[in-house]
């Protein structure tokens, strides 16, 4: 018991690690603030390229979407950070970050969003173009509020996703909070910076955790 | 040499496909094994847990919905970082494949008591009394009613979220589980050359697309209509 108390909850080693892990969590903030916007504007542009006209341009969007929603993102990240520079693309660990995560978060805000869309009548479609809004503006001020507000429970968790993500980032040693406490962890020889890590994800993410199921199940209801 | 050839070269190099096809392949067989497993014990876990929650025992459910708050909130690879260096120390000796396999489930069971739970919650209270009310005991109305009726409207997220739980198993290069991902970047720094990393990636669009179209299927097959 003592032994697993030291290994897991040293608050010494923790208070150590603290200013190291604080800086990581800066890191991983801004990590979210370029890929959360990046994802919900490439998953929109995916979702409007999803429900067009042409069969061709339908198809060929779900094989993309297919497609990166079949390889696991770490993979991605590797293949962006690692392959491309074959390629002789060079790039630093968060443009690498930042692209591989909009291929792969793209997809799936993409179907979050074409759900929402569908979800929304066509007669508000109708009704908004026959009362002289044009079709872009149809789509801004009648349609997308609606599709939203109806998908919004799966937004947020998607989000939450995205969070977690982000700590996949410390495989290509940006010092995000995970590469940060890992590394106080080889410094120490100790597990507590990473209880510390998972307690700070735990304070950022699990209200929206707790507020997603409350959304589901009052619409469930 | 053009670019064309060049790309091809640093891609698709054909004597580097014949070399790492063999451990590609194993790590594909690697892949398949653990997320088998992860399937099918974090399912089964997940559903043993939502039915426990059934019974409405406070304190036992306040734990199941501490359980899968937690899992749901942490990233998998945090977990998996300190169940890997933190177990040792406290006399577990895990192989790091069973380290893999031990978190993804939980991570899969928390997120598939949810989805089993609003599963049981969406059967109107109508079903429960009607049965219960003809004699059918506790245990058999949720075996023999609620739970035929909720599977209708857990099937296609489960299938999704069982889908991005079996991705991370690519975590395990992490720890070094020999699996698709960890053979892909070992031949390539051993090769210098990106073949390898293409081949992973078209060995897990291999595995994991029949299972990305089933889903997808499966949506638009139970899609929830409202009345």
């Amino acid at each position: 018991m003592q032994a697993l108390l030291q290994q897991f909850f040293d608050f010494a080693i923790m208070a150590r690690a603290l200013p190291l892990l604080l800086t990581g969590l800066g890191q991983t903030l801004v990590l979210c603030l370029v890929v959360i916007p990046l994802g919900l504007i490439g998953g929109l542009l995916v979702a409007l390229t999803s429900l067009a006209r042409s069969r061709a341009v339908r198809w060929s969007a779900a094989a993309a979407i297919d497609f990166f929603r079949a390889i696991p993102p770490l993979v991605l990240l590797i293949f962006v950070y690692a392959g491309l520079p074959f390629a002789g693309i060079r790039l630093s660990p968060l443009a690498a970050v930042a692209i591989a995560f909009l291929l792969n978060n793209s997809s799936y805000y993409g179907e979050i969003y074409r759900a929402g869309i569908e979800s929304v009548g066509h007669g508000q479609w109708d009704a908004a173009r026959s009362t002289g809004l044009k079709a872009r503006q149809a789509l801004i001020y009648v349609v997308l509020p609606q599709a939203v507000r109806n998908v919004l429970p799966d937004l947020i968790s998607n989000t939450v996703e995205v969070v977690k993500l982000t700590s996949l980032a410390s495989v290509v040693a940006l010092p995000e909070l995970l590469y940060s406490a890992d590394m106080a962890r080889s410094i120490t020889f100790n597990t507590s910076p990473i209880v510390l890590a998972a307690g700070i994800y735990l304070v950022m993410l699990w209200p929206i955790v707790r507020l997603v199921s409350r959304l589901e199940r009052r619409i469930a209801s | 040499m053009d670019a064309w050839s060049r790309f091809l070269d640093a891609f698709f190099k054909w004597q580097l496909i014949e070399r790492y096809l063999p451990a590609i392949l194993d790590g594909m067989a690697v892949t398949v094994e653990i997320a088998a497993a992860v399937v099918i014990t974090g399912i089964l876990l997940g559903l043993v847990l939502a039915i426990l929650r059934a019974f409405r025992i406070l304190p036992l459910s306040a734990l199941i919905v501490i359980f899968a708050d937690m899992l749901r909130a942490l990233p998998p690879l945090v977990l998996v970082l300190l169940v890997y260096f933190g177990l040792p120390s406290v006399g577990i000796n895990l192989p790091s494949f069973a380290v893999l396999w031990l978190v993804l489930s939980c991570v899969l069971a928390a997120f598939a008591e949810e989805i089993f739970w609003a599963g049981i919650l969406s059967i109107p209270k109508g079903q429960w009394e009607a049965a219960r009310s003809t004699g059918i005991g506790f245990v058999s109305t949720l075996a023999y009613i609620v739970l035929p009726q909720a599977v209708r409207l857990t099937v296609a997220p489960l299938t999704n979220r069982t889908l991005a739980i079996a991705k991370n198993t690519a975590l395990g290069m992490v720890i070094g589980v020999s699996e698709i991902l960890s053979q892909a970047t070992t031949g390539q720094s051993f090769a210098g050359n990106a073949t390898p990393l293409t081949m992973g990636a078209i060995a897990y669009v291999i595995l994991f697309i029949p299972v990305v179209v089933l889903g997808r299927w499966l949506e638009t097959r139970f899609a929830w209509r409202r009345a």
